[in-house]
């Protein structure tokens, strides 16, 4: 009986070969079609959008190739909170101060300055102008700072402008802005008030909410100030000529501008890809295609491989065990959470597990680059020296357990964020509790939003968390858990630890104020506020033919302003 | 013409076995079966698809690690790397050996992989001196490897390195620092060989002897065997396969098993009704496909009301056949469209045949084929839906692994510990695999048009 | 054919509602909101910019509202990247996406009917196998690995070559799109020629085929005309919410290969609970969605003259 089924299915040679012969022909229109349709494409993306390929280096051009991590939402001094505005905004607008090659306070749009008691006085440079060519004046730094403490503007790093008189009762809706201790006594005279004394107050203005805004420009710009590169005035290094969002940003070399021969050496400087995926940055530099990108553990040995000069920096910021201190949580007993701390050790976390060199095991909440009245702060006041015991550590669980009044103690929530290494630290401290206190936490692992809200509900009993500088003083971690302080959700008070804060915070004597930050890190300590895990660092790599790129501890995470090309370094 | 006699229209006698029905008659399911055992490839994939289970299952009784556990002093060993280890004494904090002879880049002590300590001697004209390591030699490119620390002064002239210390060989370098704090050409080296090292308090304390009064400073244990290797946090590899798998299975052959399963029925269902029904009901499937994906997963994340720690296998499940099965459902519609006007089913309806029987005897078979296909490509795709969930947060909570987490880590280590991705990968494949060829077997063996062939 | 059409057009503008309706108390019931950020702010400042954004009214008025700016086509201005309209977001961003989707799915398409087509023919056979087996590789391997791995290679292949012939990342010429719109359809690609297989196989067993072959029809024409027609349906089937899958999921794609594409917007907005972006793109996506089906269900009419569209 023949298979009927299977007539055709049988290597029917006839068949096959014909059948083949048309697929054939298909795949050939197939492929004829697909190519046309791509030139098509190509004539069309030709027209639109911007070409993005370019090299990292344009030797002829004076004019180099980066990547940014992600999209500024805008450029509005007065209102960023992100890493990505900070780094273009450094380049194209200054304050009153600034920053040198070597991380110094210097001299910005004002010339000098002179800080008192109750105020400040600076006076500014006449060279110092915009890019539509009028001079900045004291008057666009009063409008500024006054949009900053306007509730209207909302500004979420109003906060650093509380040590100007009025400022946060203005900010509290209290009183209007005009009240503001701030005025212009003329184009190149600039008058602060304080609230309180704040010796610390050049580094403030430093920052970037400090920067001045000129209102007539602003206000023609009809609400859309910092959207776009035609929105906004520079007076920095470097001019913002072209921003395609979510694609390139060029940065041109400002002539007007009257640091010329300290900073802004290359004639452009274009950002021409934005990912947050190191990978990619890694293949666009092997690529040739961006000037720097920094480096994970995991990418060393390639780069060791590659004979490239690999360079570290320290980012500024400190990562700690953040403990929930309110009454109806375990952590709040005190003896619990030194069972804790004695049952760690951040060396074995950074060194074995972390594994980045760039990393400093965390010793306080005070990072190691601080500097203290003459020498670093670390120095100065050296953190206490922590030994691991974990049998002591048993002993103190259980005294925690006998005043809590548990018969044992029920599993613990950590809240971790989704990062690799939130997430790694949070699986190392989760199997070391357990195993050194028989303690079980579970591990919640929240999106950043989610974390957020989660922290300022309360809902977790520990949690990971950091903190990176805003000034370079040592007051931006200092006042960090002061029971006012927002930022302070674990919601931990001490009376103790306020007074030493109002001290450091208002004391003119620079060595008593930095023996509060003393006693404010002992504190931190003993009280085991929290548990420091590292402080962060990047390993990163550079073009050699681009000289004086920095990275910065507080600032810019990345500064072109003192870069130039020197082709010969090949 | 042919004689006719009466005895032509005579009856014929009942004859005996004119016809015999040479082998027994089957159903439908019985010469499936038989077909599927014939198909060898399918067999193969069978005995795959069960080893997997017992993997999972009797595994852990067999290899009774705990996966949780970790090693930080194997972490990141592919499997096979020699475990012996030294009892060196426990690590106490050092700060420079005062009158250390010799002169230049020297080690303080020998090298071992829980410290290294150099000295060394100012360079001439440094204004401080930065450490650095690398795994090949200096060469004329200066290429001195990663910064480990940095002395901006010349009072500190010692350095203890005890990051990542795999036992090997490392180049370190002491290079001198100029006045700005700037790395200069000025540079010594050193040639270090590391071998492992562990302390007795250590080795008590993960079992691997059982007391301390026999084993003194200097004798060589051997740590803990991991026959698979181990991953970034030092636990064992073969342990969190075994753990895993569990997860990847029970989401990976559940969820899409579950929303098939659902598809096809609303498919064929929407299909065979047709008019007003079926357009209502795939409406509502647009709608369901078209809602976003990654918030729902949030949503029902928060929904189920998971505590933190919670494996939360089970909203990721439900997440999953909740917002998947429209695909097969369309798939399905579309097929009984085109069976519906076939003329068996005409015929069966003649025959008084009512909906169920319609469906559940000829639709249904007859869908099989393009149905088990989506089936056999859905599980991969669960299990890779979780993996990326797991990647932005919204997987399974650690420590609970799964092959796709696993695998997701794996990646950033490619190319240093490509062990760490290739076990969970090849899981993964040989799961993917089996089923691809079990299902391949099933179109084949149940496919009614199929039958009574080869 | 026009009623049936009208009508699908009418139903998909319900479900595009529906789709908006659920998106919208489902997001708002996620914890946490745009304004939640690393530096906290004061309750006054909190309260101005809820009023600012009108997230400080009840959710059933701040629906309506978002109801009648929908009517208008107005979604708002993005959260996150603030001054930047939702429609110009996607104005922007989505012909990039789109791009890259549809050269994805011609590869898909046009690799899955081939390989699939070439797989029945030459049924358990050499070429059978090997186009079997690196399908298996197509979908074992996820697409993370499989971007890494390509950018990976296309650095390596650019270095022995000794300048760039195909860029590593970015977006900007057609020479941009190419890699990474492989690297999206490959797992489309593999699903199309299993499923483009298994079609096969069916028909070429049917009878209409074997009718055709036993009274003389010329194998060419049987295969162009009965099979490949026939076969071709369940992946035209596919092949529309496929279309929509991969504009919309290319996510990874545009992560590794820094394309400014619209998925990756959509990602990081629920990341960052950009609750008007969100509602935009899901809106946009859902009704582009839902246009692909009609189109589909009526190209599948066309095609398969047994299947009437109306009951």
């Amino acid at each position: 009986m023949s298979d009927t089924g299977s007539v055709v299915i049988e290597a029917d040679q006839g068949f096959t070969h014909s059948a083949g012969i048309q697929l054939a022909k298909f795949a050939g229109i197939a492929i004829a079609g697909l190519a046309a349709f791509i030139y098509l494409l190509w004539i069309i993306a030709g027209e639109a959008g911007s070409t993005t390929s370019g090299n990292a280096i344009d030797v002829e051009n004076n004019s180099i190739t980066i990547a940014l991590r992600e999209e500024p939402p805008q450029l509005d001094a007065n209102r960023a909170t992100d890493a990505s505005s900070l780094v273009v905004l450094a380049h194209v607008m200054e304050g009153l101060l600034g920053y040198d090659i070597d991380a110094q306070l210097v001299p910005g749009v004002a010339e000098r300055y002179e800080i008192r008691a109750d105020g400040a006085t600076f006076w500014l440079r006449e060279d110092s102008f915009w890019s539509d060519g009028v001079p900045v004046t004291a008057k666009d730094f009063v409008f500024s700072w006054k949009r900053v403490v306007d509730p209207e503007t909302a500004s979420q790093y109003a906060f650093i402008l509380y040590p100007i008189k009025n400022a946060e009762a203005i900010n509290s809706g209290e009183l209007p802005v005009e009240t503001l201790g701030v005025r212009a006594v003329s184009d190149r005279v600039l008058e602060v008030d304080f609230e309180r004394p704040t010796p610390y107050f050049d580094k403030l203005v430093a920052y970037l909410t400090y920067f001045p805004v000129r209102e007539d420009f602003f206000n023609s710009t009809e609400g859309r100030y910092g959207a776009d590169a035609d929105m906004l005035l520079y007076n920095g290094a470097y001019l913002l000529t072209e921003w395609v969002h979510g694609s390139t940003m060029r940065w041109v070399k400002n002539p007007s501008y009257w640091n010329r021969e300290n900073k802004g050496f290359l004639d452009e400087i274009r950002t021409a890809y934005i990912t947050q995926d190191i990978n990619a940055k890694l293949n666009l530099f092997k690529d040739g295609q961006i000037v720097d990108t920094h480096l994970l553990s995991p990418m060393l040995p390639t780069a060791m491989e590659q004979r490239w000069p690999i360079d570290r920096s320290m980012d500024g910021s400190v990562f700690y065990l953040e403990f929930n201190h309110r009454d109806d949580r375990i952590t709040r007993n005190k003896n619990f959470r030194r069972a804790l701390q004695l049952a760690q050790d951040s060396n074995e976390l950074v060194y074995k597990v972390l594994k980045e060199p760039s990393y400093l095991p965390g010793v306080s909440l005070f990072p190691a680059w601080l500097s203290g009245v003459s020498e670093s702060f670390q120095k100065e006041y050296p953190p206490v020296r922590h030994q691991m015991n974990v049998e002591k550590a048993r002993e103190h669980l259980e005294l925690a357990r006998q005043e809590l009044g548990l018969d044992e103690f029920p599993p613990l929530m950590m809240l971790a964020g989704d990062t690799p290494i939130s997430l790694l630290s949070a699986e190392y401290y989760q199997q070391l509790f357990r195993k050194n206190l028989g303690l079980e936490f579970r591990i919640d692992v929240q999106i950043f939003k989610q974390r957020l809200e989660k922290m300022r509900q309360g809902e977790f009993d520990i949690v990971l968390s950091g903190w990176g500088p805003d000034y370079n003083d040592v007051l931006t971690y200092g006042d960090l858990f002061s029971s006012w302080n927002l930022q302070n959700r674990g919601r931990y008070d001490s009376p103790e630890m306020d007074s030493w804060i109002r001290i450091a915070q208002s004391e003119l004597d620079p060595q008593k104020r930095m023996d509060a930050f003393g006693e404010i890190q002992r504190l931190l300590y003993e009280d085991v506020v929290i548990l420091p895990m590292y402080e962060r660092g990047f390993s990163f790599v550079v073009d050699s033919r681009l000289q004086n790129f920095r990275r910065r501890s507080v600032g810019p995470e990345v500064d072109y302003n003192y870069a130039y090309i020197d082709s010969s370094s090949d | 013409m042919s004689e006719l006699s009466a005895s032509s229209f005579a009856p014929i006698e009942a004859h005996q076995q004119t016809q015999v029905i040479s082998r027994p008659s089957l159903s439908y399911w019985q010469d499936a079966w038989i077909r599927l055992k014939a198909n060898k490839r399918a067999l193969v994939s069978l005995y795959i698809v069960i080893g997997l289970l017992l993997f999972t299952i009797a595994g852990p009784l067999v290899w009774q690690v705990d996966p949780a556990i970790q090693d930080i002093e194997q972490i990141s060993q592919p499997p096979g790397t020699d475990r012996g280890a030294t009892i060196v004494p426990d690590y106490e904090p050092w700060f420079g050996t005062q009158g250390l002879p010799g002169s230049g880049l020297r080690l303080a002590e020998p090298a071992n992989s829980q410290t290294v300590r150099m000295q060394w001697d100012a360079l001439p004209g440094a204004n401080g001196h930065r450490v650095y390591r690398n795994l090949f030699p200096v060469g004329s490119e200066l290429a001195y490897g990663i910064p480990l620390a940095e002395f901006l002064n010349n009072d500190t002239l010692y350095f203890e390195d005890r990051l990542d210390l795999q036992p090997g060989r490392f180049y370190y370098s002491v290079v001198a620092l100029d006045a700005r704090g700037q790395i200069t050409d000025q540079y010594q080296s050193l040639t270090v060989d590391l071998e492992r090292v562990t302390t007795l308090q250590e080795a008590l304390e993960r079992g691997l002897i059982d007391t301390a009064d026999n084993i003194q400073i200097g004798d060589e244990i051997e740590l803990a065997w991991h026959p698979l290797g181990t991953d970034y946090l030092g636990r064992d590899l073969l342990a969190r396969l075994m753990a895993g798998a569990r997860v990847s299975l029970f989401i990976g052959i559940g969820a899409p098993f579950l929303f098939v399963l659902f598809g096809v029925v609303y498919g064929s269902a929407a299909g065979f009704m047709g008019g007003r029904a079926d357009q209502l009901m795939m409406r509502f499937a647009d709608f369901v496909v078209a809602l976003p994906f990654l918030l729902f997963m949030i949503l029902f994340k928060i929904a189920f009301g998971i505590g933190p720690g919670e494996s939360g296998v089970f909203p990721m499940l439900v997440a999953m056949v909740v917002l998947l099965w429209p695909a097969t459902a369309r798939l399905v519609r579309g097929q009984i469209l085109q069976i519906r006007e076939q003329g068996y089913i005409s015929a069966s309806q003649l025959l008084g045949a009512n909906t169920s029987y319609l469906i559940m005897r000829h639709m249904i078979p007859n869908t099989l084929g393009v149905v088990l296909v989506t089936v056999t490509f859905a599980i991969p795709s669960a299990i890779f839906t979780e993996a990326f969930l797991s990647f932005i947060g919204m997987g399974v909570a650690p420590p609970t692994p799964s092959w796709g987490s696993m695998s997701n880590e794996g990646i950033k280590t490619m190319l240093t510990t490509p062990h760490e991705l290739f076990f969970p990968a090849l899981f993964i494949s040989f799961t993917v695999l089996a089923f691809n060829l079990l299902g391949d077997g099933l179109r084949d063996a149940l496919d009614a048009r199929m039958r009574n062939v080869e | 054919m026009l009623s049936y059409v009208l009508k699908r057009l009418a139903q998909g503008i319900l479900t595009v509602w529906f789709i908006a309706t659920a998106t919208f108390f489902a997001m708002h019931n996620v914890p946490g909101d745009p304004l939640t950020n690393d530096r906290a702010m004061t309750d006054i400042t909190r309260a101005n910019l809820e009023a600012k954004y009108g997230l400080d009214q009840p959710i059933t008025t701040q629906y309506l509202i978002f109801l009648r700016n929908l009517s208008r086509g107005d979604f708002g201005i993005s959260f996150v990247q603030e001054n930047r309209e939702v429609n110009d977001i996607i104005r922007e961003h989505f012909p990039v996406s789109a791009m890259l989707g549809v050269l994805a799915v011609i590869f898909a398409a046009t690799g899955g009917v081939l390989f699939g087509a070439l797989t029945a023919l030459y049924r358990n056979r050499f070429p059978d196998y090997l186009i079997m087996f690196l399908v298996i590789m197509g979908i074992s391997v996820p697409s993370f690995v499989v971007a890494a791995l390509s950018q990976l290679s296309l650095v390596t292949f650019n270095n022995l070559i000794g300048f760039t012939v195909l860029p590593v990342a970015g977006w900007g010429t057609i020479l941009h799109m190419l890699v990474p719109a492989l690297v999206l359809g490959l797992s489309t690609m593999a699903y199309l020629t299993r499923l483009m297989r298994s079609s096969m196989l069916e028909v070429t067993s049917s009878d209409y085929v074997r009718t055709a072959k036993s009274k003389g029809v010329p194998a060419t024409r049987i295969f162009t005309r009965h099979q490949l027609r026939n076969a071709i349906l369940p992946v035209v089937t596919v092949l529309g919410p496929a279309i929509a899958a991969i504009t919309t999921g290319g996510f990874v794609v545009e992560l590794v290969f820094a394309i400014p594409g619209l998925g990756r917007y959509f990602v990081e907005a629920v990341q960052q609970l950009d609750y008007t972006v969100i509602m935009g793109t899901t809106v946009f996506y859902g009704a582009f969605l839902v246009f692909m089906v009609i189109i589909v269900d009526v190209v599948y009419g066309l095609i398969d003259p047994r299947v009437r569209l109306e009951t």
